[in-house]
């Protein structure tokens, strides 16, 4: 009894023996895995691991270790996991970050100790703009980027105006900024509902209806996607004013959404039959590594930021200290994005394509999404020149 | 004025489902001078329930039916096995134990049921709009939770007021010590009250879980919601909770209605677009500060004591 003792106690100090600094890699990932919006982070983590397992779970020849924090969805906590990834774990990259606010919280911290921030989702105007930096890089987008490319899908579709609706916090203001800085017709309406809290959207969809606006336009992301179909259909406003939306519909709300999704057009860089064949792989594997579960875009974002992290340990073979040419490796993206066409600005955000998806019933009779036509190539976002890096 | 037709509706469809919450929680509060902080689980293991029923029998009516019977069950057997044994403590005590049943039942049913949360489809006649007044168009599942509602008010108020079992409950809220003295089963009573209390959560919770998704935590924000009304209205007071309910349910609504247009008439359109869904989600917590002042005991107190 007592060597078992002694036995399961030097197991226990084996395992936290940390690691000699320069031996592995470390990446701090921060996402949400706690809550409602906890599928989302989960859906990273996933994404993430099979990364990590493509890869052999080496970069540059050094094994990975990846320390997972839980933001909770709230700034706050968000930025005392960052301070905690950068000061105590002392990561050599940290990656992540569903949400704008949360990110903008914790910006400072990854910033001031030069640690690389990959935002695998979050895109603030703000980071795009004035708090551009040279350790912080994007693998999904700037927020008003996808909004912008539903603005010019709607103009193809010769829509004269439009009522938006959209949560009031961060991304919520830049979506609807972003829709407007391209739509062409008039604005009739713009509310913004509390967020996260307010799940019932009676009193602006009364409003929306009775603007006499020709469409609708909203972002919401998560359950609260759900929410929104189910009280749009039910008021029999589907049958009278089309939807137009931006990260509202994905494959983790379409289970929940089912038939309210079916005819609801959405702007993405990334769906999930985009024809290149990393993306075959990536959307292959996760189906048989995770079963039941279907990779999202918020996946294949968290799954480019492994390979744009792997690409700058390469370069330098395993030594992080030389931040310099990680950086300049990173600004190349010398990886293969599962989107396909992708490259950097000055300011570390993707210049990508949009497409249009939409909701269609696949193979085995399950809805699922699909790429309709490319909205927008090349697209880079408006706040680059406010970004003082050349 | 339509508009102001169809918002009042809202606001009153709002308002009375959250009078199904808070009435809940007045009765277990007000009679068992009991905090129960997880009623907002209760409201959510009424949605898991229903989601979970419907699925199986294929019928929302009988899904909903079996639904309530089994958060009325779940209700007394938590009543039973652990709330019991809180009552004689303080109020701080119940609070941390009932913080920890929030907990609890957050991570059982992320157990159970994962943690993607649940659909809860409507059947076909209930997703239809119904024309109330020539040029006004209501959803009619909004008008059957309006209806419905309405209808357990109604009858609460029958079975408290015109009941035996009524009596029993507001004499045992007068006094405990007493009504057990003339032999009646206190205990007894009280898993009862706790029953009805957790039923009606579920009921709140499996009529809104068709507007919303089902899922883990659902009941939590809802849940400060409820409290600030039975606040309002007064501590154990039903018709209180009824009035109070309704009024936040308005507020709450035509704030979020009116008040971005009437702030653009003085704001620029960013700001007031900006500052109006903050105010109008402070307006129900100015109304308690008001309320708190102005009348401590609540709008409509309880006579009693």
């Amino acid at each position: 009894m007592k060597t078992a003792f002694w036995l399961a106690g030097a197991t226990v100090l084996a395992l936290a023996q940390p690691a000699v600094a320069g031996d592995t890699i470390k990446i701090g990932f921060v996402s949400t895995f706690s809550g409602p919006t906890a599928v989302i982070g989960n859906d990273m983590r996933n994404s993430f691991e099979l990364a990590l397992d493509h890869l052999g779970r080496k970069m540059g020849g050094k094994p990975v270790e990846v320390i997972y924090e839980d933001d909770g969805q709230k700034p706050d906590v968000g930025k005392q996991k960052t301070e905690k990834l950068v000061q105590s774990d002392k990561v050599d990259f940290i990656a992540g970050y569903i949400w704008s606010n949360v990110l903008l919280a914790s910006l400072k911290t990854a910033v001031d100790s030069q640690t690389f921030l990959i935002s695998a989702n979050a895109g603030p105007s703000q980071l795009a703009g004035e708090l551009c930096s040279p350790y912080v890089f994007s693998t999904s987008w700037q927020n008003d980027q996808t909004p912008q490319a539903m603005g010019v899908y709607m103009n193809q579709k010769g829509v004269k105006s439009v009522f938006l609706i959209g949560p009031n916090y961060a991304a919520g203001k830049d979506m609807l900024a972003g829709v407007k800085s391209t739509f062409k017709g008039e604005v009739v309406g713009e509310e913004y509902t509390v967020w996260p809290s307010q799940l019932d959207f009676s009193a602006e969809l009364t409003k929306a209806k009775n603007s006499k606006a020709e469409s609708i336009f909203v972002f919401y992301p998560g359950a609260a996607g759900v929410q929104f179909l189910n009280q749009y259909a039910q008021a029999g406003i589907k049958a009278q004013i089309p939807l137009y939306t931006a990260f509202t519909v994905d494959e983790l709300s379409l289970p929940l959404q089912k038939d309210n999704a079916i005819g609801i057009p959405g702007a993405q860089e990334w769906v999930n039959d985009l024809p290149n064949a990393e993306n075959k792989k990536f959307v292959e594997d996760y189906r048989k590594k995770y079963p039941g579960l279907r990779p999202t875009y918020y996946g294949a974002q968290a799954y480019d930021a492994a390979q744009l992290i792997n690409s700058a340990v390469i370069a330098v073979k395993g030594d992080t200290s030389k931040k310099d040419a990680m950086k300049a490796e990173m600004e190349k993206a010398n990886f293969k994005s599962l989107r396909g066409p992708f490259k950097y600005g000055n300011n570390h955000i993707p210049i990508q394509n949009f497409y249009l998806q939409d909701v269609v019933k696949d193979a085995d009779g399950q809805l699922s999404l699909k790429t309709v036509a490319t909205i927008v190539k090349d697209d880079q976002d408006r706040f680059h020149d406010k970004c003082p890096m050349k | 004025m339509l508009v102001l037709v169809e918002q009042s509706l809202n606001g009153l469809q709002f308002g009375l489902l959250l009078f199904l919450l808070a009435a809940g929680l007045t009765l277990v509060f007000g009679i068992m001078d009991f905090v129960n902080l997880a009623h907002g689980s209760l409201y959510m293991m009424g949605a898991y329930f229903a989601a979970t029923f419907v699925a199986w029998t294929g019928s929302f009516v009988l899904g909903a039916l079996l639904a309530l019977g089994a958060t009325l069950l779940l209700g007394m057997a938590l009543e039973f096995i652990a709330l019991r044994h809180l009552y004689g403590r303080d109020h701080l005590d119940q609070v941390l134990a009932t913080f920890g049943l929030i907990l609890f039942f957050n991570d059982a049913v992320r157990l159970i049921w994962g943690p993607a949360g649940l659909a809860l489809p409507l059947p076909a006649w209930l997703t239809v709009p119904v024309q109330i007044i020539p040029g006004v168009y209501y959803p009619a599942y909004r008008l059957s939770i309006i209806v419905a509602a309405l209808a357990v008010a109604a009858l609460l108020y029958v079975v408290v007021m015109r009941t035996r079992l009524g009596m029993l409950i507001r004499a045992g809220a007068s006094n405990r010590e007493m009504i057990g003295a003339l032999g009646i089963n206190i205990k007894l009573l009280f898993t009862l009250v706790f029953g009805l209390g957790a039923a009606l959560a579920g009921l709140a919770g499996l009529m809104q879980a068709p507007i919303l998704t089902v899922q883990i935590g659902m009941g939590e924000n809802i849940l400060i919601l409820a409290f600030v009304i039975i606040v309002i209205g007064g501590i154990g007071s039903i018709r209180g909770a009824f009035l109070a309910a309704i009024f936040v349910g308005m507020i709450d609504t035509l704030g979020r209605a009116f008040l971005p247009d009437l702030l653009r008439k003085v704001l620029s359109g960013a700001a007031a677009s900006t500052a109006a869904p903050a105010l109008s989600s402070m307006l129900i917590y100015l109304l308690m500060a008001i309320v708190l002042v102005v009348r401590p005991e609540g709008l409509f107190p309880a006579a009693r004591r």
